[in-house]
C-alpha cells in the first residue's frame, strides 16, 4: 500500500510539473475562466432593454400622443418619433430599429367611433427579441385602449355596468432582480469545469498517446491505475482553481445570490469535475490521437454543455429526442443542480437526485477510462 | 511565366499533399463531416426560447365559474400543462423548488365577488426564475390568455369593446420562430470550430513532428507554404458550411431569401479570415497541444461574442468594440441578412472588410513567422 503512494505522489509531482512547464495549458486554466467570467457578467445578456422601435405619427393629436405615453416610459423600448412609414420602414432594413408602430392618420377618430388600428410590425431575424418587443407594445396599447373603452363607456351616459377584470401580479421567484446574469453566471461553471476538466485532458492525454510515452510508462512497475490518477489529479486541481475564480467572481464582482451552502456547491463541483475529466480520459484513450481528440470533445462535451443542458434554452420545450440526449449528458444534471443552489437554495430532493446520477457517471466513467487504457496494452 | 506556372505547380502539389492528410484517415474523414450535419440538426430541434410545455399548478380558494372558465382559457392553449392541484399556500414552495412546475396560479377567495362587482380581481403568479427568460415569455403567454378572457367578459357583459385592434406581424420571420434565426448563424459558426482547430493544427503538427524543417528547405517559398496550407482548410469549411445550409433550407425548410452567389462570397471572405487566425495560431505554436489551447482561448470568446445566442446589441460599448476584431460576428450578421432578409451585397459589404482586414493582416503574418520563428 505504501508503495502505491509513493509512486501516485512522486508520479502526480511529475505530472504537475509537466502541466506547470506549457503556459498553454495554465492559458485555459485560468486565462479562459477569466475571460469567460467577464465576458459572461458583462457581455451577454437575453435581456431586452432600449430596444429602439419606430413610432411613425400619422396622427398628431392628443389622443394618439395619449396612446403611446405608456410606450416613452418603458425600460423596455426607446421610442423614436418619424413622421412617414417610408423613413421607419427604411431603419428597419438597416436594423437600426427592432420595430414599427404605426398610429394612422384617422386615429383618433376612429378611436371615438370605436374601431381605431394600430399596426405593429417587428423585425423577426431575432426571434426571441421580436417576441418581448411584440408582446410589450401590444400589451401597453391595450391597456391604452381599456381605458379609452371606460372612458366612451361612461361618457356614452350609458348605464352598462362596470366590467371587472383580471389583473396578473406576478412574483419571480429567485431571480428577483429578473437579470439574465444571475443565471447565466451558475451556468459558467458548468462550462469552465467541462472545459478544463474534460477538453484539456482529453488533449494531454491524446498527446501521450500519440506519441506512445503512455505505452512506455505502462512498461514501468507502477500500476495503470496509479497513471491514470496521477493525471486526474493536476487538471482536478486546475478545475478547482477555475471554481474557485468562478466563485469569488460571483460574488464580489456581479453580487449574484448562494442561497445554497457552499460546501454543497463545492462538493457537488467536485463530483462533475471527476465526471468530466473521466470522460477526457475515454475520449483520448478512444482516439488516441490529439486532432481527433479535440474535435471529439469539442463536439461531445462543449457544444452540448452549451447548447443542450438547458443552459440557454429549456429542455421542457425541445422535441423528445432532443430532450433525451440532453439528459444523456452528465452537465444537464450538473447545470441543474449548480442553479438550484445558487438561486433556490438546498432543496434537498434535487441535489440527493442530481448528486447520485453524477455519481453514477463517475463511477461509470472512471470504470470504463480504466477498461479502454488496460484493453490498450494487449 | 515559368516562374508562374512553378508557382502553381509547387502550390497544387502543397495542397493535394495537405489534403490527402487531413482525408485519407476514415475517422478524420467523419468528424469533418458528421458533427456539423448531426450538430445543425440536433441544435435546430433543441436551440428554441419558444415556449410549448408549461408544467403549472394551481392554488384555487375562490372555487367559482369564474376561476374554472379562466383556468380552461389556459388549459385550452396547449401550451400549459396542470401538473399538481395544490391545497394550502404552503404547498408552493415544494412545487417550485423541486422544480414539478414552471409557475403557480394562485386565485384568491374573493375573485369572483371582486370580478362582478366590476372591480379589477388579481390573480398571483408565482414563477420559477432560475432561468428567468423562461420564466418571462410564461408570463407573457398567461397576460395574453388573462387579456383574451377579460376581452370576452367586457362582450359578454355588454361593456363597449375594447376599441383598438392591433394588428401586429413580423418581417423575416413571421411565425418569429428561433430556429430561424439560429441555423443561418451557424452556418458560418459550426464550420468556424473546426477549419479553425483544423488550421492551427496543421503546421503545429509539422512542427512537432520534425517536418516543417524540411518543408522549410524545400525549393517553397514561405508564401507558397501559406497558401498550400491555407486553401486545403478553406474548401473543408466551405464544405461544412454548404452541409448546414443544405440542413436549413431542406431539412427545415427555412426560406432562403438571397442570393447564393452573395452568401458564398461572404462565406468565402470569411472562411480565409478564420483560416489566416488558424494559421497565425499555428505558427506561433510550439506543438500541436499549445495550438490548439490557443485556439480554444480565442474560439470560446469569439463563439460567445458573436451575437450567435445573445445579440451583440446588447452588449456593454467596451465589448462591443472588441466583436470589431471577431470575423465571426461579422459572418453571422452577413448569413442572417442575406438567408432572412435577402439583402444584396450593397447593403452588406461593410461586413466583408472587417474580414478583409482580418485575411490580409493575418496570411502575411503568419506566412513571415513561419521563416522567421522557428521553435
Amino acid at each position: 500500500m505504501s508503495g502505491f503512494w509513493s509512486r501516485l505522489i512522486s508520479l502526480t509531482r511529475k505530472e504537475f510539473r509537466q502541466l506547470l512547464r506549457d503556459r498553454s495549458n495554465l492559458a485555459i486554466g485560468i486565462l479562459l475562466p477569466m475571460v469567460l467570467i467577464l465576458i459572461f457578467g458583462y457581455g451577454m445578456s437575453l435581456d431586452v432593454k432600449n430596444a429602439p422601435v419606430a413610432v411613425v405619427m400619422e396622427d398628431a393629436s392628443p389622443t394618439a400622443h395619449e396612446a403611446i405615453a405608456g410606450l416613452q416610459l418603458s425600460p423596455t423600448i426607446a421610442p423614436v418619433l418619424l413622421g412617414s412609414m417610408h423613413d421607419a420602414e427604411e431603419l428597419m432594413r438597416e436594423r437600426k430599429v427592432d420595430g414599427i408602430v404605426r398610429i394612422p392618420s384617422d386615429f383618433s377618430r376612429a378611436l371615438a367611433a370605436g374601431n381605431a388600428r394600430v399596426q405593429l410590425i417587428v423585425h423577426g431575424a431575432d426571434a426571441g427579441r421580436a417576441t418581448i418587443i411584440l408582446a410589450y407594445v401590444s400589451g401597453a396599447l391595450a391597456q391604452t385602449a381599456v381605458r379609452q373603452a371606460d372612458r366612451l363607456g361612461s361618457t356614452s351616459g350609458a348605464d352598462a355596468p362596470p366590467v371587472g377584470n383580471v389583473t396578473v401580479e406576478q412574483r419571480m421567484w429567485f431571480n428577483a432582480a429578473n437579470t439574465s446574469t444571475w443565471y447565466l453566471v451558475p451556468g459558467l461553471i458548468v462550462l469552465i469545469m467541462t472545459l478544463v476538466g474534460a477538453f484539456l485532458t482529453a488533449l494531454v492525454m491524446a498527446r501521450e498517446w500519440e506519441r506512445g510515452t503512455l505505452e512506455a510508462l505502462f512498461v514501468t512497475p507502477v500500476r495503470p491505475v496509479e497513471i491514470l490518477l496521477a493525471k486526474i489529479i493536476p487538471y482536478f486541481g486546475v478545475g478547482m482553481l477555475g471554481l474557485a475564480l468562478c466563485l469569488l467572481a460571483a460574488r464580489f464582482l456581479f453580487a449574484v445570490p448562494m442561497y445554497g451552502s457552499l460546501f454543497v456547491v463545492v462538493f457537488s463541483s467536485m463530483l462533475y469535475l471527476i465526471v468530466a475529466v473521466s470522460l477526457g480520459l475515454v475520449i483520448s484513450s478512444v482516439t488516441r490521437n490529439q486532432f481527433l481528440a479535440s474535435q471529439v470533445a469539442l463536439i461531445a462535451t462543449f457544444m452540448p454543455s452549451m447548447m443542450l443542458s438547458g443552459f440557454l434554452f429549456d429542455l421542457r420545450n425541445v422535441p423528445t429526442a432532443v430532450w433525451v440526449i440532453g439528459h444523456v449528458l452528465p452537465a444537464t444534471y450538473f447545470m441543474d443542480l449548480i442553479k438550484t443552489l445558487f438561486l433556490a437554495g438546498d432543496v434537498w430532493p434535487l441535489i440527493w437526485r442530481n448528486c447520485l446520477i453524477l455519481l453514477a457517471y463517475a463511477v461509470g466513467l472512471l470504470m470504463l477510462a480504466r477498461a479502454v487504457t488496460r484493453k490498450s496494452l494487449d | 511565366m515559368t516562374a508562374l506556372i512553378d508557382f502553381f505547380a509547387r502550390v497544387a502539389n502543397l495542397c493535394r499533399k495537405e489534403l490527402l492528410t487531413i482525408l485519407k484517415d476514415p475517422a478524420t474523414r467523419a468528424i469533418l463531416i458528421a458533427p456539423a450535419l448531426l450538430q445543425s440538426l440536433i441544435f435546430g430541434y433543441g436551440a428554441t426560447y419558444d415556449l410549448t410545455n408549461v408544467p403549472y399548478a394551481l392554488l384555487d380558494q375562490s372555487r367559482t365559474g369564474a376561476a374554472t372558465e379562466l383556468i380552461a382559457h389556459l388549459d385550452s392553449t396547449g401550451v400549459f400543462h396542470r401538473v399538481a392541484t395544490l391545497r394550502t399556500q404552503a404547498d408552493i414552495r415544494e412545487v417550485i423548488d423541486t422544480e414539478k412546475a414552471l409557475l403557480v396560479i394562485q386565485i384568491a377567495p374573493d375573485f369572483e365577488r371582486q370580478l362582478s362587482a366590476g372591480q379589477p380581481a388579481p390573480i398571483q403568479l408565482i414563477l420559477d426564475a432560475r432561468n428567468s427568460n423562461t420564466a418571462g415569455s410564461a408570463a407573457g403567454y398567461v397576460n395574453a390568455v388573462v387579456e383574451r378572457y377579460n376581452a370576452e367578459l367586457r362582450t359578454r357583459a355588454g361593456a363597449p369593446p375594447t376599441p383598438l385592434v392591433i394588428e401586429s406581424r413580423a418581417w423575416f420571420n413571421p411565425n418569429l420562430e428561433t430556429r430561424w434565426n439560429l441555423l443561418p448563424g451557424m452556418i458560418a459558426a459550426l464550420s468556424m470550430l473546426q477549419t479553425l482547430l483544423l488550421t492551427a493544427l496543421s503546421v503545429a503538427r509539422e512542427r512537432e513532428q520534425g517536418t516543417f524543417d524540411q518543408l522549410l528547405v524545400t525549393p517553397m517559398s514561405p508564401l507558397e507554404i501559406m497558401i498550400g496550407k491555407a486553401l486545403p482548410p478553406v474548401l473543408v469549411g466551405l464544405v461544412q458550411s454548404s452541409l448546414i445550409l443544405l440542413v436549413a433550407m431542406f431539412w427545415f425548410g427555412i426560406p432562403m431569401a438571397g442570393s447564393l452567389v452573395t452568401l458564398y462570397t461572404g462565406l468565402i471572405f470569411f472562411t480565409v479570415a478564420s483560416v489566416g487566425i488558424g494559421l497565425s495560431i499555428s505558427a506561433v505554436s510550439a506543438n500541436m497541444q499549445q495550438a490548439m489551447l490557443y485556439t480554444f482561448v480565442l474560439l470560446m470568446p469569439m463563439m460567445l461574442l458573436s451575437g450567435l445566442t445573445t445579440p451583440v446589441r446588447n452588449m456593454p460599448h467596451v465589448l462591443q468594440v472588441i466583436t470589431l476584431a471577431n470575423p465571426l460576428r461579422f459572418a453571422i450578421d452577413l448569413v442572417q441578412r442575406v438567408y432572412l432578409e435577402g439583402v444584396g451585397l450593397g447593403t452588406v459589404w461593410h461586413n466583408l472588410i472587417p474580414l478583409s482586414i482580418i485575411a490580409v493582416v493575418t496570411l502575411p503574418l503568419a506566412a513571415w513567422l513561419f521563416r522567421n520563428r522557428l521553435v
